[in-house]
């Protein structure tokens, strides 16, 4: 199981009749198990890429060819939970298969035990990314797309749920997307790092990350911090480097 | 409380002006509740509100269900809603009378053209309230439904119905009062019985109790079926949202 991509081009023509591009060249592949992540400054397209790996853009020059009947899950930059429906019945909906213990041991990971009834309106902003986490994970996806997961959460909710998708996507061989402008999320979580250019976006840079999440000290990843930002600040790098 | 007082108030006003217009153009309450209880007791007054109430079951219910579906359609294709535009500027500004008078002479002062004419009526309206709430279904949610791979019966129970809920609430009020009003015309036109033929006889005698009493019985039945059926539901369906309006 594999994801291969290859997006040529995407370009969007807005109400003036004007044509953007928005993406210029990204292509990769990722296999089962593997966590890719996408940095890169903030409009530079990569939510653009993602809705066309999700499979909601289908007008873009290029190929996708996503693992047949693979089960994605999706965590949106905005919660978008139904406001109509209970924290758990957001969640029972997408994964109607997973049973109370699962759900239980989510909620319980996620903080939410105490949610379970509550509207999401009535939830805060971090809450809701909860639910919104919860969901994805309790469809149990072979492929992840994770966009900007972490956001306005507080630095320790930040580091545990960080803890639990490492955990999540460790324990089962699943293809994970994140997107982050957070380097230091990215170094923790991902496998392979996609340095991107702003917009129209393309891949500056490929950096694997051989170590295995777990084993990664603050020393290291500090290290690869650095690599990373001297990469971003040196604009010189040609793709695939 | 304050209702009571302004219902009241109500009573006193009408009392106050029949003493100074005469019982011939305005009766008193009593006279009227005379003549209510007098055509209760004959069962009359019971057999023509179930009448009209049948008739006004069927055309909402006619109406909605199909004035629903063309809207939704409407709001969600485009090329739908260009095709039916023209179709719906026509029935919207259509008098109430010329479709009732035609229904009539198509087909026949029947039962059936009385509740098609009535629900010709109502089901612009609905239309138009419906494809403005398909219009504003929440594509992140669309998206999200998509993602998710949820299937399609579920994610009209879960995702847009919901969304559509209040304006099928405010079709539902508008219509419902649309139909009060018509179903009495399309009675004093064609039909033997109900409300608007009583209504019409008592024009007739010129006999404005029987005709007070009668329109004050419908008025009561609307208000009971206003607060019993529709406020309810329009509670329900916004119960999620944190302070309902």
């Amino acid at each position: 199981m594999r994801l291969e991509v290859e997006i040529a081009g995407k370009t969007f023509r807005n109400a003036a009749g004007e044509r953007h591009d928005v993406i210029a060249g990204i292509a990769f592949a990722l296999d089962r198990g593997e966590v890719g992540v996408f940095v890169g400054p903030s409009g530079c397209g990569k939510s653009t890429m993602l809705r066309i790996l999700a499979g909601l853009d289908h007008d873009f020059q290029g190929r996708v060819s996503r693992p047949v009947d693979a089960r994605l899950g999706a965590v949106f930059q905005e919660p978008r939970l139904l406001p109509w429906r209970s924290v758990e019945e957001n969640v029972r909906l997408v994964a109607p298969l997973a049973d109370e213990a699962k759900l239980s041991a989510l909620f319980e990971i996620l903080e939410l035990k105490a949610h379970r009834n509550h509207f999401p309106g009535e939830l805060s902003l971090g809450l809701a990314r909860r639910v919104a986490l919860a969901r994805a994970f309790a469809v149990e996806p072979d492929f992840l797309i994770l966009d900007e997961p972490l956001a306005s959460l507080d630095a320790a909710l930040a580091a545990r749920l960080r803890d639990q998708i490492a955990l999540l996507v460790d324990g089962r061989s699943v293809i994970t997307l994140l997107v982050t402008h957070d380097v230091d999320d990215a170094v923790r979580l991902g496998d392979r790092l996609f340095l991107l250019s702003p917009r129209p976006a393309r891949i500056l840079a490929e950096l694997p990350i051989r170590m295995p999440r777990g084993g990664r000290g603050d020393a290291e990843i500090a290290a690869i911090k650095l690599d990373i930002m001297r990469r971003i600040n040196g604009d010189t790098i040609e793709p695939g480097a | 409380m304050l209702r009571l007082l302004s219902f009241a108030a109500l009573l006193a006003t009408w009392w106050i002006v029949s003493l100074l217009a005469g019982d011939a153009k305005l009766p008193p309450p009593p006279a009227v509740f005379a003549a209510m209880i007098a055509e209760a007791g004959s069962g009359a007054l019971f057999f023509n509100l179930g009448v009209t109430l049948v008739r006004v079951a069927l055309a909402f219910t006619l109406a909605m269900s199909l004035g629903a579906a063309i809207g939704y359609l409407m709001g969600r294709v485009r090329l739908a809603d260009r095709f039916g535009d023209p179709w719906l500027i026509l029935l919207l500004n259509l008098p109430a009378l010329v479709v009732i008078v035609l229904a009539y002479i198509w087909a026949g002062l029947t039962e059936a053209a009385a509740i098609a004419a009535i629900a010709i009526n109502k089901l612009p309206t609905a239309v138009v309230t419906l494809r403005e709430g398909a219009r504003a279904l929440d594509a992140s949610l669309d998206e999200m439904a998509t993602v998710f791979a949820l299937p399609p019966w579920k994610k009209f129970r879960h995702v847009i119905l919901p969304q559509l809920a209040p304006y099928v609430a405010a079709a539902a009020r508008s219509g419902l009062s649309l139909v009060w009003k018509i179903v009495l015309v399309a009675e004093l036109l064609g039909r033997p019985n109900g409300v608007g033929f009583e209504i019409g006889v008592a024009f007739q005698l010129f006999d404005v109790p029987l005709l007070l009493a009668y329109s004050l019985s419908f008025a009561a039945v609307v208000l009971v079926i206003e607060t019993v059926l529709v406020q309810p539901f329009e509670a329900r369906a916004s119960r999620w949202r944190p302070r309902a309006a």
